[in-house]
């Protein structure tokens, strides 16, 4: 058999050939996922993932994900004076004024007590502090000599309650308690974004949807000087709690960076392009430098030309702007000058055919050619340096970015930054949107989903 | 000539196309002009807006736009005999900000694959479901690195997954749309061969479909991957993790570091200049075939 094949094919050993090949396929097909699996395996260890585990902070996610749907509301009294307060995230802005307390808390004659919902009650009186857990009983804590004495229905304390001389803490499903010698404190969580629309300064608060188109169209002026609805815009608009007008202002700066920094880019890119373009070079030392000049552009990084401009121009959006724009003009400079090298000769002979200066021939033979590659182009940095924006302003101090990075560094404002995030969510779509719609105006329609 | 006094009627209607044929051009030429004088509008009172809410000034900041790089400069040469036992110190940074983004360029090409194949039409598993996939590609295209990467840096604390997470996060959304959009090009035939003889989603797949796109998907996934090179340093300068935080110290430490700052800024730059010409090269090789 195999001397008659060999006979047939005596100078390629065909079979041969196939199985080599087989084999070296086989080789690859195993090779490459090991060697992916070892690289795997290499930066398990070199990223120390094993130690995450034990490093990362349940909790805080707890805390993050609670804060992205609810709110808390602190009620705090200082065991020094009685004095007993009503907060917001326990923050002064959201502090509810005297004489107007949520109606889960009453206060009189130095008696607070906290409706917990589903029977748990807290009362704050002059003994101390009370905390009724139906189907457990009354958890009584009083200061006794400096120290504080917890007072349990039955001998063992639960793991629920946290017990010290100098602190106790209860934390329930309903909500959290503590008592320290200096405060005693409550925080009740609740669902949504409490003072959304409107804080508690403002006369609109706590009105229903209906109460309020009702005072906006037909209702008597709240402020005599000032239509109903112009000054709701305005306690909207200055909200301290979620400060809706720089939020807005933040998103608009982000926007005009990624607006600014790509167009400007793709300006100073354009005519240079035709200098970087091996066919409509005047000169070849001109197109080596250009080139060159764009490679360095790029090369510096987005991430250095930032740094830079930033000691020169200080934080803001224009920064940010001029350093998107310096990385873009190295790109648009490479793509650009690609494309006007991979134009079909044959208009811009037809228009030469005409007697057309060079000029003209630019202008009729190659720009139709080349434009809907350079919309393109340009419409999706568009798109994509909104996103870089966020980035670039967290690190040159403006737009949105800036405001995300304060609120998470504080660590608590976790409502906030869930805000901010889906604003950014939503600019980064909307801008998504904007350039794919005036990409198909502009270049007519190619392949969108 | 002699057509038009010959044939009257013709020499009209030719008229009336050219004076169509201008006023149709007239219109474009006005439409360009409007639509050009609103965009110069707009980038000038842009230009002047980000101007007038920037601390320091346009025309302030160009004229000192050399200051700092040449403050850095003098003292990275004033300390030059630093800089070699420099640039080895940080080669462990940048080698950790590399292992970032080749990990997150792989898992997220994976997820890629996944969400490309379900959401392309003709080759979905469920195609009631494309939509479906197609949207959460959207979604994860949309959310930038930063706001996860913070976010995971508040519960895993410092280090490079978060950064790593948030990359490959964004790289499976970006990578699948455009892996979609080469799969929606491929030849059926091989997949229906497949279903002839009884093949799986998963066999179909993985012997009909990978073996055609494979060059194309992995010259966008070389992109990506210098693509991510760029974001991973820039997370370390914001998060953690790699060179961008080393680079952050540095900076933060201001006069008497900046020796660190050229040997980053070095290291950075002949990295992505590296990377660059590399991919530029494969992808040349894997698209074109030279």
């Amino acid at each position: 058999m195999t001397t008659s094949d060999m006979a047939m094919f005596p100078e390629s050993d065909l079979r041969g050939d196939v199985l080599r090949q087989f084999n070296r396929r086989k080789l690859v097909a195993f090779g490459v996922p090991a060697l992916i699996l070892v690289y795997f395996a290499y930066v398990f260890v070199s990223f120390d993932v094993a130690g995450i585990a034990s490093r990362a902070r349940l909790d805080n996610a707890a805390i993050l994900i609670s804060d992205f749907w609810s709110h808390k509301t602190h009620v705090t009294r200082d065991n020094r004076n009685n004095e007993v307060t009503v907060a917001i995230e326990g923050e002064n802005k959201g502090r509810y004024p005297e004489g107007m307390l949520p109606d889960w808390v009453t206060m009189d004659d130095g008696v607070t007590r906290i409706d917990l919902d589903k029977g748990h009650v807290v009362v704050f009186d002059a003994d101390g502090a009370r905390y009724t857990f139906p189907g457990y009983g009354v958890i009584n804590i009083a200061p006794v000599a400096g120290k504080l004495v917890l007072d349990l229905p039955d001998d063992t304390v639960p793991d629920w309650i946290n017990a010290s001389n100098t602190r106790i803490s209860v934390t329930t499903e309903q909500g959290r308690f503590s008592y320290t010698r200096n405060r005693t404190e409550v925080f009740k969580y609740q669902a949504g974004w409490e003072l959304f629309f409107f804080t508690l300064d403002s006369p609109f608060f706590g009105k229903s949807f209906f109460e309020l188109v009702s005072l906006a169209t037909v209702g008597e002026r709240i402020y005599p000087n000032q239509t109903n609805i112009a000054a709701m815009v305005h306690d909207f608009w200055t909200n301290a709690m979620w400060r809706h007008g720089d939020v807005a202002w933040a998103l608009f700066e982000t926007v005009l960076m990624a607006f600014l920094g790509t167009m400007g880019a793709a300006i100073i890119a354009l005519p240079l392009a035709f200098f970087a373009a091996a066919n409509f070079s005047p000169s070849q030392p001109l197109l080596f430098l250009l080139r060159r000049f764009f490679d360095f552009l790029r090369g510096v990084d987005g991430l250095i030309w930032t740094i830079i401009l930033s000691r020169a121009f200080g934080p803001g959006p224009l920064t940010g702007a001029l350093a998107i724009l310096f990385t873009d003009t190295g790109t648009f400079g490479k793509t650009f000058s690609e494309a006007l090298e991979n134009i079909d000769n044959k208009q811009v002979e037809g228009v030469q055919s005409t007697g057309a200066s060079r000029i003209q021939q630019a202008r009729f033979g190659v720009i139709p050619q080349v434009t809907p590659v350079f919309l393109s182009q340009v419409l999706y940095y568009l798109e994509s340096n909104t996103r870089s924006a966020t980035v670039i302003g967290a690190i040159v101090g403006g737009g949105i970015g800036l405001l995300l990075t304060q609120a998470i560094s504080t660590q608590k404002d976790w409502e906030e930054v869930s805000y901010y995030i889906v604003l950014i969510i939503l600019m980064v779509m909307a801008m998504d949107t904007l350039s794919g719609w005036l990409r198909s105006r502009l270049i007519g329609r190619t392949g969108q989903s | 000539m002699s057509d038009t006094a010959t044939h009257p009627g013709t020499a009209a209607a030719s008229i009336a196309i050219r004076d169509n044929y201008l006023a149709m051009a007239r219109q474009k030429q006005m439409y360009g002009g409007i639509i050009l004088v609103i965009f110069i509008s707009m980038m000038a009172s842009g230009f002047y807006l980000a101007d007038s809410r920037n601390a320091g000034g346009f025309w302030n900041g160009i004229s000192n736009i050399f200051q700092f790089p040449s403050e850095v400069l003098s003292e990275g040469i004033e300390k030059a005999a630093n800089l070699p036992g420099l640039l080895v110190e940080f080669l462990p940074s940048l080698v950790e900000t590399l292992n970032i983004a080749a990990v997150s360029t792989l898992v997220g090409a994976v997820v890629a694959v996944v969400l490309a194949l379900l959401s392309t039409r003709g080759l979905a598993r469920w195609p009631r479901l494309i939509p479906v996939f197609r949207r959460m590609m959207d979604g994860m295209r949309a959310i930038p690195e930063i706001v996860i990467a913070l976010v995971l840096i508040f519960i895993l604390g410092g280090g490079p997954v978060p950064a790593m997470i948030a990359i490959a996060f964004h790289t499976a959304g970006a990578l699948g749309k455009l892996f979609s959009e080469v799969a929606e090009n491929t030849d059926l035939k091989p997949v229906e061969g497949l279903s002839s003889v009884g093949a799986s989603w998963t066999q179909k797949m993985w012997l009909g479909v990978i073996p055609q796109v494979a060059p194309n998907w992995l010259s966008y996934a070389l992109l990506r991957f210098e693509i991510n090179i760029r974001a991973s340093a820039i997370l370390g300068f914001v998060g953690s993790g790699g060179i961008g935080h080393d680079l952050r110290l540095a900076m933060q430490w201001g006069q008497g570091k900046y020796d660190q700052v050229v040997a980053i800024f070095i290291l950075l730059f002949l990295t992505i200049v590296f990377f660059d010409q590399l991919s530029s090269r494969y992808r040349n090789r894997l698209v074109k075939g030279h």
